[in-house]
C-alpha cells in the first residue's frame, strides 16, 4: 500500500457542510472516481483515509488535506486527480495529488498550523473598520507580549495567551479592501480559532464585531520542520 | 448557476441546525436554465430533508420529469422547526433546493403524501410558500398544487387543500398533464379551465368539481361530479411493465446522512399475500416483478453514479420475488468485489434467507426479524397472515443453529375479533423461541451470548381499501389495556427475562384513524390544528394530542364516529369513488371471512378474484407474458 496526499479546496455553498459529512462525501467520491483505494480488513471494510485539521462550518478553504491508502505501488497521481475532479461537485476541487514518502506522518498527526485570509461579508461591510484602523490594531497586537483571551466552551472557560498560538498576523497590501492574514496553531493537541484572534483584535479598538460578519478562508495547512519552520502539507509529498 | 447562490442568508444558515438541509448543490442534483424550460415542477415531501430525501417515489419522478426537456423538477422539503420559526418571523418564503428560488416560481407544486400524520406539514409548506391553503382561494399566479402517494387513496380529509390528486403510480400520466398545461398556457385558458380539462385525464381527481352530501347521521349520502364531463369514478394508474419505465440511474447523493443512506433497488411492486389489515397489499395490486437483467444493469449504474457503500432491496415482501436467488447470487458476488454491503429488509426467515444473511451480514451484530402481527394462529388466520407457528419456530430454530442470538418480533394489537387469549399468545410464542435456544445450544456453546428477544407492538389503524375498512378501532384506553395484557402474558413466561417488550403510542393511532378514514369535514380539524401551531405531528416530540382533541371538538366532530364506529356493510365511503381494481365486494367478503377465521390463498397459489386482474398486468391470470 502506498499513501497519497490529496489537497482540495472548498468554496461556495458547501462551506456549510461539516467535517464528518466531508469525510462521507469523499468516501463516495472516491468510489465514483474508481480510485484504487485500500480498505481495512473485517466485516465492514472502510477506506484507509485520514484528514488534516477539520474546517469549521461556514469557512471556505484553499488548502484542505486528505491522505489515502492506495493499492498501487506507483500511483498515477495526475490520473487520480482528474478522476476525483470528474466525480466531484464544482464547489470541491482537487488541487494536487502527491505520493507521500513512507516516513511521512499522516495528515492529522502532522498538521501544526493553518494560514487564513479574513475579510468581512458584503452584508456586514458596515461593521468593518477602515484599512488603516485595522493596520494600527494589528501593529499594536504584534507589539504586545501577551494577548490574554477568555476562551469559553460549552463545558469550560479559561484564559489563554493568543501570542503562544499566533505565528504571523498581518494586513494585505490593498488600500481599500481589508484582507487580514494570519497563521495560527491548529495542531490536534492545542489550537485556536481565527475568530479568537479577530475578537481580540477588534476588542483592542473597542469595535463591535457582529456575529457571522467574517468571511474566513483557510489558505493552507503546515507541518513543523525540524528547524521549527513551517512546511506546507503539500510540500511533504513527492 | 453560481456556486454561491443560496436563498438563505449566511446569518440564517449559521443559526439553524444542519444548514446542509437547505443548500442543495448535491451530487447528481439537476440544474437547468429556467429560461430553457416551459414548466417548473416543485416536488415536495412534507417532512424534514433526511426523511424526504430517502423516498424512492420522488427519486423516480424527479428522474422522469427532468428527462423531459421542457420541464425542470426541483425539490422542496419542510423546513425544520428552527428555520420554520425564522421564516415566519421574517416573512421569508419557502424555496426550492436546486434553483434556490421561491416555490411560487413553480408552475406545479407536487406533494407526495406517505403518511397521515404529515397533513399539518402540507399546510406548513403551502403557507410558507405563500400559496392560499385552500384550492378555491388560489389564482393564476399560484402553482397548481397536486398530491400523490398512498394517502391520496382517501384524499377527502385534505381535498380542500389540493387542486388535483394523482391517483396511482406517477410514471404514466404526467406527460399528458404537462402537455395539457402547456397548451392551456399557450391558448390563454384560466386556471379553472385547465383543471376541468385535467379532470378528464385518467387517474386525475379534481376535488373541487365534486359535490358531497351527508345523511343526518353524518355518513356520506352522495358523491357526484358537479359539472359535465367530470368522471364519476377515478381509476388508479398502474405501470403495466416495470422493465419499460423510468428508474433513476443517477440518484441524488445528499451530504448529510439520510434515513436511506444507500442505493434502493425496487425489485417488485405489490404483494401476493393479502393480509387483511394491510393497505399497501391492496393498493399496489397486481403484483409486478422487475426483470433480473434490468435490475442488475440498474443497480451497478446507480452504484457507479453515487458511490454508495450499500444496496437495499425494496419491495413489500422480497421473499416472494421469484428470481430472488438469481438476483442475489449475482449481487453478492459483484458487491463483495466492490466492497458494497447488501441489506435485505422484508425477508421471510427460512433456510434460504438465513444462508443469504450469513453471506452479507455479521451474525453477531445482525438480528433475525419476524412479523407475525398476531400472537395466536387463530388471529393470524383472521388477519390472513400466512405465517404459521411452525414457520416461525422452524425459521427461528435454524437461525439459532446458525449462531444468531438477537430476535425481533413485530405484532399489532387491536385487530378486529381479537381476544385476550390471542394477545397472551404473543408471550407464548416468544417464550417458545427462547426455549428453543436453550434446548438447541448447550451452555458451553453460547459464545454469542444468550438469546435476546425484542417484542414490539403497534396499534391497529383501520385503513381504506382493506378488508378491515368497516372495522371499529379500539379506544386509547382499550389499547393500553391490551398492551398490559400483552406485558402480563410475557411476564408469565419461564424465559421472560430474555424477552424485552415495548409498545407504541396509542394517541397518534386514533388520530391516524380519523385522518385515514375521514371525509371532507375533517379538513377543518387539520386546518385548526395547524392554526394552533401544529406541525411535524409525525414526530412524537412535536405531536400534541390535546391540540387534536380540542380541534375535533371545536369542529363538532368525534373520534367515536370516525375511529371507533363499526361501519355498516352498505355504507358509502368517502373513498368509494376511487377504483383501485380490487372491488368493494371482494373486500367485504374478506371481512366476513375474517370474522369466521377463514384464510384466503395468496395470489400465486390461487387467484381469489379481487378484481385487480382487470389491469391486465403482472401475476394475474390471463396476462400475456413477453408476447407468448
Amino acid at each position: 500500500m502506498k499513501k497519497i496526499r490529496v489537497r482540495f479546496t472548498k468554496h461556495g455553498a458547501v462551506r456549510y457542510i461539516g467535517h464528518l459529512d466531508v469525510m462521507r462525501y469523499f468516501q463516495k467520491c472516491i468510489r465514483r472516481a474508481k480510485v484504487n483505494v485500500s480498505y481495512s480488513a473485517g466485516y465492514s471494510p472502510h477506506q484507509i483515509m485520514t484528514f488534516a485539521a477539520p474546517l469549521g462550518v461556514g469557512l471556505e478553504s484553499e488548502g484542505e488535506y486528505m491522505d489515502l491508502g492506495i493499492e498501487d505501488e506507483n500511483p498515477d497521481c495526475e490520473a487520480i486527480k482528474n478522476a476525483l475532479n470528474e466525480a466531484s461537485v464544482p464547489e470541491i476541487r482537487i488541487r494536487s495529488v502527491k505520493v507521500l514518502p513512507d516516513t511521512a506522518g499522516n495528515a492529522m498527526a502532522s498538521v501544526y498550523a493553518s494560514a487564513y485570509e479574513i475579510t468581512f461579508f458584503d452584508d456586514k461591510k458596515d461593521a468593518c473598520p477602515d484599512v488603516n484602523k485595522i493596520r494600527e490594531l494589528i501593529d499594536k497586537m504584534n507589539e504586545m507580549d501577551h494577548c490574554i483571551y477568555h476562551k469559553e466552551t460549552k463545558k469550560t472557560s479559561r484564559d489563554i495567551d493568543l501570542k503562544e498560538f499566533i505565528y504571523e498576523l498581518k494586513i494585505g497590501d490593498s488600500s481599500d479592501v481589508p484582507l487580514i492574514y494570519m497563521t495560527i496553531n491548529s495542531s490536534s493537541a492545542d489550537s485556536i480559532k481565527p475568530l479568537f484572534v479577530m475578537e481580540f483584535l477588534m476588542g483592542l479598538g473597542n469595535i463591535n464585531l457582529p456575529a457571522n460578519a467574517l468571511k474566513i478562508t483557510r489558505l493552507d495547512m503546515y507541518t513543523q520542520k525540524e528547524d521549527g519552520g513551517l512546511l506546507s502539507l503539500d510540500e511533504v509529498g513527492i | 448557476m453560481s456556486q454561491d447562490k443560496l436563498f438563505l442568508s449566511n446569518d440564517i444558515l449559521m443559526s439553524v441546525e444542519k444548514p446542509e438541509r437547505y443548500i442543495g448543490h448535491e451530487v447528481n442534483s439537476c440544474i437547468k436554465d429556467p429560461d430553457s424550460v416551459r414548466v417548473r415542477f416543485a416536488m415536495c415531501f412534507p417532512d424534514v430533508y433526511e426523511i424526504g430525501m430517502s423516498h424512492l417515489g420522488i427519486q423516480i419522478l424527479y428522474d422522469m420529469f427532468n428527462s423531459f426537456d421542457d420541464v425542470w423538477c426541483e425539490r422542496v422539503y419542510s423546513p425544520w422547526v428552527d428555520l420554520d420559526k425564522v421564516m415566519r418571523e421574517n416573512n421569508i418564503p419557502l424555496f426550492m433546493l436546486e434553483s434556490q428560488e421561491p416555490v411560487k416560481y413553480a408552475d406545479f407544486l407536487g406533494i407526495t403524501i406517505q403518511y397521515e400524520m404529515c397533513y399539518t406539514n402540507i399546510l406548513q409548506i403551502l403557507d410558507l410558500s405563500g400559496i392560499p391553503l385552500e384550492s378555491k382561494d388560489r389564482n393564476n399566479d399560484d402553482p397548481i398544487v397536486i398530491g400523490g402517494g398512498p394517502c391520496t387513496y382517501n384524499p377527502e380529509p385534505i381535498a380542500d387543500f389540493f387542486d388535483i390528486f394523482y391517483i396511482g403510480e406517477g410514471e404514466t400520466r404526467y406527460r399528458e398533464l404537462i402537455d395539457l398545461y402547456e397548451k392551456c398556457k399557450d391558448e390563454g385558458y384560466s386556471r379553472d379551465d385547465f383543471l376541468i380539462k385535467a379532470a378528464s385525464i385518467p387517474g386525475l381527481y379534481v376535488p373541487r368539481f365534486y359535490n358531497v352530501e351527508y345523511n343526518e347521521d353524518g355518513t356520506l349520502k352522495s358523491f357526484e361530479p358537479s359539472c359535465d364531463g367530470i368522471p364519476n369514478k377515478v381509476r388508479k394508474e398502474v405501470v403495466k411493465n416495470l422493465d419499460d419505465t423510468y428508474y433513476p440511474k443517477k440518484p441524488i447523493v445528499p451530504y448529510i446522512r439520510c434515513i436511506q443512506d444507500r442505493v434502493v433497488l425496487e425489485i417488485m411492486r405489490g404483494c401476493i399475500r393479502g393480509c387483511r389489515f394491510c393497505q399497501a397489499g391492496e393498493l399496489y395490486r397486481p403484483v409486478r416483478e422487475r426483470g433480473v437483467d434490468k435490475l442488475l444493469e440498474t443497480v451497478y449504474a446507480m452504484l457507479d453514479a453515487t458511490g454508495y457503500e450499500e444496496v437495499s432491496l425494496s419491495s413489500l415482501s422480497s421473499s416472494d420475488y421469484t428470481h430472488l436467488p438469481e438476483l442475489l447470487d449475482n449481487l453478492i458476488e459483484e458487491c463483495s468485489k466492490r466492497k458494497v454491503n447488501i441489506t435485505l429488509p422484508s425477508l421471510r426467515i427460512d433456510a434460504f434467507s438465513l444462508d443469504v444473511m450469513n453471506k452479507v451480514e455479521d451474525i453477531k451484530k445482525s438480528s433475525v426479524t419476524f412479523a407475525p402481527e398476531a400472537g395466536s394462529q387463530r388471529l393470524r388466520n383472521v388477519i390472513n397472515k400466512g405465517l404459521t407457528e411452525e414457520d416461525i419456530l422452524s425459521g427461528a430454530g435454524q437461525a439459532i443453529k446458525g449462531g444468531w442470538t438477537k430476535f425481533k418480533f413485530y405484532f399489532m394489537l387491536g385487530h378486529p375479533f381479537e381476544t385476550d387469549e390471542d394477545i397472551e399468545g404473543i408471550g407464548d410464542l416468544a417464550n417458545k423461541v427462547a426455549a428453543e435456544f436453550f434446548e438447541l445450544v448447550p451452555k458451553d456453546k453460547r459464545t454469542n451470548g444468550p438469546i435476546s428477544i425484542t417484542v414490539s407492538t403497534s396499534f391497529f389503524v383501520p385503513k381504506p381499501f382493506t378488508a378491515f375498512q368497516w372495522a371499529p378501532q379500539c379506544t386509547q384506553d382499550e389499547f393500553i389495556r391490551k398492551a398490559y395484557v400483552c406485558r402480563g402474558g410475557i411476564a408469565n413466561q419461564l424465559n421472560q427475562k430474555r424477552i424485552h417488550y415495548n409498545w407504541h403510542d396509542a394517541d397518534t393511532s386514533v388520530i391516524e384513524a380519523l385522518l385515514a378514514r375521514g371525509d371532507r369535514k375533517v379538513s377543518a380539524v387539520i386546518r385548526k390544528v395547524y392554526e394552533k401551531g401544529g406541525i411535524y405531528d409525525a414526530w412524537s416530540d412535536y405531536y400534541k394530542h390535546d391540540r387534536w382533541i380540542e380541534a375535533i371538538n371545536e369542529c363538532g366532530l368525534s373520534l367515536d364516529f370516525y375511529a371507533f364506529r363499526e361501519r355498516g356493510d352498505e355504507e358509502l365511503f368517502p373513498w368509494d369513488f376511487i377504483d383501485i381494481g380490487v372491488s368493494k365486494a371482494f373486500l367485504l367478503k374478506e371481512y366476513k371471512k375474517a370474522a369466521r377465521g377463514e384464510i384466503t390463498y395468496n395470489c400465486r397459489h390461487k387467484c381469489s378474484g379481487c378484481g385487480a386482474a382487470s389491469f391486465g398486468a403482472g401475476i394475474c391470470p390471463g396476462v400475456v407474458k413477453n408476447g407468448n
